[in-house]
């Protein structure tokens, strides 16, 4: 039984990062266009390197580079 | 050059134009409306149109709301950005991204989202620890579950269960009773009792229960949330496609401002193509105007200086000038918005199927649990066994599969309607249209196109034909777009020089050494005739040919009056314009019942007559005169070309040109209304086998939670039938 003493920390931990990760997505809108981001993973305009920004919503003057 | 509306402050601060402060040079956030684009390729084009231009910071496609929302230097205007679109084949339309601000955000749907998120992690968390309980773990381990369960479910349901807390202390403090009140009561009273018997070593929690129904409960309400802000954004889209600017001679030259800004006796330019945005008297210039949007009249009027002119009525050949006698909420556009606001107040209130549902459960929950705890109080004697049982009784009655029930299904059936180019606005919408029995059509610009078609273009000779294009070219009178439009593909306008255009009467000019004129008949000399859509051709001294046109009825007019009529629905037509078009529009599409000359007033005594004999009207207009009778009737839906008056009063909003979907959106509304129905009954089912033995004291919680996640998985899997059929 003293097993439990590690397992139930670790499914609530690890549950927990779980969360994290969903209201980490949440915060950063990327459920504000599902239509939109699935199509776009047909686009090879960014397949050689990523993005120069984040991606999200603030972003600096750097017009796409291809 | 303008300020860019970037930060929208209080409406107190925008009154004051004055105390604008130029200085920061923020970047703008611009927003364009995309009605067409669909795919990959249309992102990339758009973005990169976009992208290309000087100043441009970024842009990016947001393809479920069909928006690009661009950051840019101060200096772009809106205007340029979606000619650019345009340019790159892509429909574009500016938006007032002031309009579009709060719903943009969607924050309650997302606030929703954290709770549900939150619920669900501590429900399965939970649920891990309650099935070691429920396989068997007994004492210490047993109550070592409890506690843990406890110490998750209390922090969690404190967050999540928020929304239904105050929904419930609001109805409460209102003396009434909503659905809110059994969820709260059986979320607190299940949290209690498991922690008693936690705290007594007992064998049953009900913690998992608890948060498992906060978690459906939610996500219920989410479903709702989302479908509402859907339809409201873009039914605020659609409101911010009208920018509302005039141009105003002030001091000594062109002043443009917004239409708010307006004042009696200032005096507006209305250019060709225009729409009046005050009352008032034509000073100077002469032209033809389009009364449609207002009164439904096909036939332009001619005005010249001296005549009035009403707010929203379209400027077609000359510019005109005209002395604001009446603006904003005085003007004639405005108290057709009144007439809409009586109507409105006439129409009865709806109440929805939830909510009747709500009225009759809630009662007979609480009823049934106080019943439940006093039976087994007297029973047994024992005070922890009757409010176990009560517990137990409010748990398994919740509400889960009726809060699913009709959001679930709405959500399937608007998502099928969209697919098909139709917006619902009101969430009891559907509801409502599954009972209609009657159908009650505008003419002009809902039944046919609203704007002219050449009829006999074969008649004329090639050179006719070229010459009356030429003339045509260029100019903003739905006729002469009719004679443009008409031109086969191949033919080249001829070269006709010198066009001069004569407002309300038509254009002349030189071809081949003879003078050419395109406009009335009675101007060139030619008989006027019986007063239908007609216009006239002179080439030097020849005599005058006269052009013949049609409003073309719309697509799918045909398909959806036959669909209409063979389901057995009453079909009736009013319109404000002449007895012929009417009667000739009535008898193509073979509709018995046809008022011509009708006004907005008599529109809407007709409905409600109609409606006093019982009957359920489907009202379908665009014009200003239908607004009124789009409130006034029980359903009511408008095509997206329609003003934004007549859009903001009826419940659905037609995306397309074609008229078909709209017996869809009756077919699904009715197949939705069975669903909804249908997911009522599984629950109630539930509910009769449930609750017995919840009352007899047999429920445990792993009954509970088994026949929760069932109904509510059961509830939800039918309502996906209702888009099922979708490919």
């Amino acid at each position: 039984m003293n097993v439990l003493a590690y397992l139930i920390p670790v499914s609530l931990i690890l549950g927990g990062l779980g969360l994290a990760g969903f209201i980490y997505t949440l915060r950063s809108s990327q459920y504000e266009d599902p239509e939109g981001d699935s199509r776009r993973i047909l686009s090879d305009t960014w397949d050689q390197h990523p993005r120069p920004d984040d991606g999200g919503q603030v972003r600096k003057d750097r017009p796409s580079d291809n | 050059m303008t300020g860019q509306p970037a930060a929208m402050g209080c409406p107190g601060c925008m009154a004051a134009p004055a105390d604008r402060v130029e200085v920061p040079p923020a970047d703008a956030t611009l927003m364009l409306s995309l009605p067409g684009i669909h795919c990959q390729s249309c992102i990339a084009t758009v973005e990169a149109a976009l992208n290309a231009v000087p100043g441009v910071h970024s842009a990016r496609v947001n393809l479920t709301r069909r928006q690009v929302s661009v950051n840019a230097a101060p200096g772009l205007k809106a205007e340029d950005l979606a000619a650019c679109v345009r340019n790159a084949g892509h429909e574009a339309w500016e938006l007032d991204p002031a309009a579009l601000q709060e719903t943009r955000t969607g924050s309650a749907g997302r606030d929703l989202l954290m709770r549900m998120a939150v619920a669900g992690f501590a429900a399965m968390n939970v649920m891990l620890l309650s099935v070691a309980v429920w396989s068997g773990a007994a004492d210490a381990t047993r109550d070592l579950f409890h506690w843990i369960s406890a110490a998750i479910t209390l922090p969690a349901l404190a967050f999540s269960a928020q929304p239904f807390f105050r929904n419930a202390y609001s109805a409460l403090s209102a003396r009434r009773l909503n659905m809110d009140v059994p969820i709260s009561l059986a979320i607190v009273l299940a949290v209690a009792t498991s922690l008693w018997e936690t705290w007594l070593s007992g064998a049953h929690a009900y913690f998992d229960a608890a948060l498992t129904l906060t978690f459906f409960l939610l996500a219920g309400r989410w479903l709702e949330a989302r479908a509402r802000s859907a339809a409201r954004s873009a039914a605020e889209e659609l409101t911010a496609l009208e920018v509302p600017r005039a141009l105003v001679l002030r001091g000594a030259g062109m002043q443009e401002v917004p239409v708010a800004e307006l004042r009696i006796g200032d005096h507006v330019l209305v250019r060709p193509g225009a729409r009046a945005p005050v009352d008032g008297i034509i000073t100077d210039g002469a032209s033809e105007v389009d009364r449609s949007a207002l009164t439904g009249e096909t036939l332009p009027v001619r005005r010249v200086s001296g005549d009035h002119m009403s707010a929203g009525e379209v400027n077609l050949t000359g510019p005109l000038r005209i002395e604001a006698t009446a603006v904003g909420q005085q003007t004639s556009l405005h108290q057709l918005a009144a007439l809409v606001a009586v109507a409105e107040s006439g129409r009865s209130r709806y109440t929805s199927l939830a909510d009747r549902a709500a009225k009759l459960y809630a009662p007979g929950v609480h009823i049934l649990a106080a019943l439940a705890f006093i039976g087994w109080l007297i029973w047994s004697g024992d005070m922890r066994v009757a409010a176990n049982i009560a517990a137990a009784v409010l748990i398994i009655t919740c509400p889960c599969a009726l809060g699913l029930a009709v959001p679930a299904v709405t959500t399937a059936a608007s998502g099928r309607l969209f697919s098909k180019g139709l917006l619902i606005k009101d969430s009891t919408a559907l509801e409502r249209l599954a009972e209609v029995d009657t159908v009650v059509f505008d003419k002009t610009g809902t039944l046919t196109e609203g704007t002219p078609h050449l009829i006999d273009a074969e008649a004329l000779s090639p050179d006719q034909m070229a010459v009356a294009a030429a003339l045509a070219q260029g100019s903003s009178h739905p006729l002469s777009k009719a004679i443009v439009a008409a031109v086969p593909r191949a033919m080249v306008p001829a070269p006709v020089t010198g066009l001069q255009e004569y407002p309300g009467y038509g254009t002349s000019g030189t071809w081949q050494g003879k003078t050419v004129r395109l406009g009335r008949p009675a101007w060139l000399g030619a008989d006027a005739g019986q007063p239908q859509l007609c216009t006239a051709l002179q080439i030097g001294d020849d005599a005058p040919v006269r052009l013949m046109f049609e409003d073309n009825l719309r697509q799918g007019a045909h398909d959806l009056i036959r669909s209409l009529q063979a389901d057995g629905a009453r079909v009736i037509l009013l319109s404000g314009d002449r007895p012929a078009a009417v009667q000739h529009v009535a008898e193509e599409l073979n509709i018995e019942t046809a008022l011509a000359e009708m006004l907005p007033r008599d529109k809407i005594r007709y409905i409600s007559d109609l409606t006093d004999e019982g009957a359920r009207v489907l009202m379908i207009g665009d014009g200003l005169n239908d607004t009124g009778a789009l409130a006034a009737a029980h359903v009511s839906i408008s095509p997206a070309q329609a003003l934004d008056a007549a859009r903001a009063a009826s419940d659905i909003v037609l995306l397309g040109r074609d008229l078909a979907p709209v017996a869809d959106a009756i077919a699904t509304s009715r197949k939705a209304r069975r669903r909804i129905s249908e997911n009522f009954r599984i629950a109630t089912l539930y509910n009769v086998v449930a609750v017995p033995l919840a009352v007899a004291g047999f429920a445990t919680p792993l009954i509970a939670a088994l026949a929760m996640s069932l109904s509510s998985i059961t509830v939800s899997l039918n309502a996906l039938r209702v888009g099922g059929a979708k490919r």
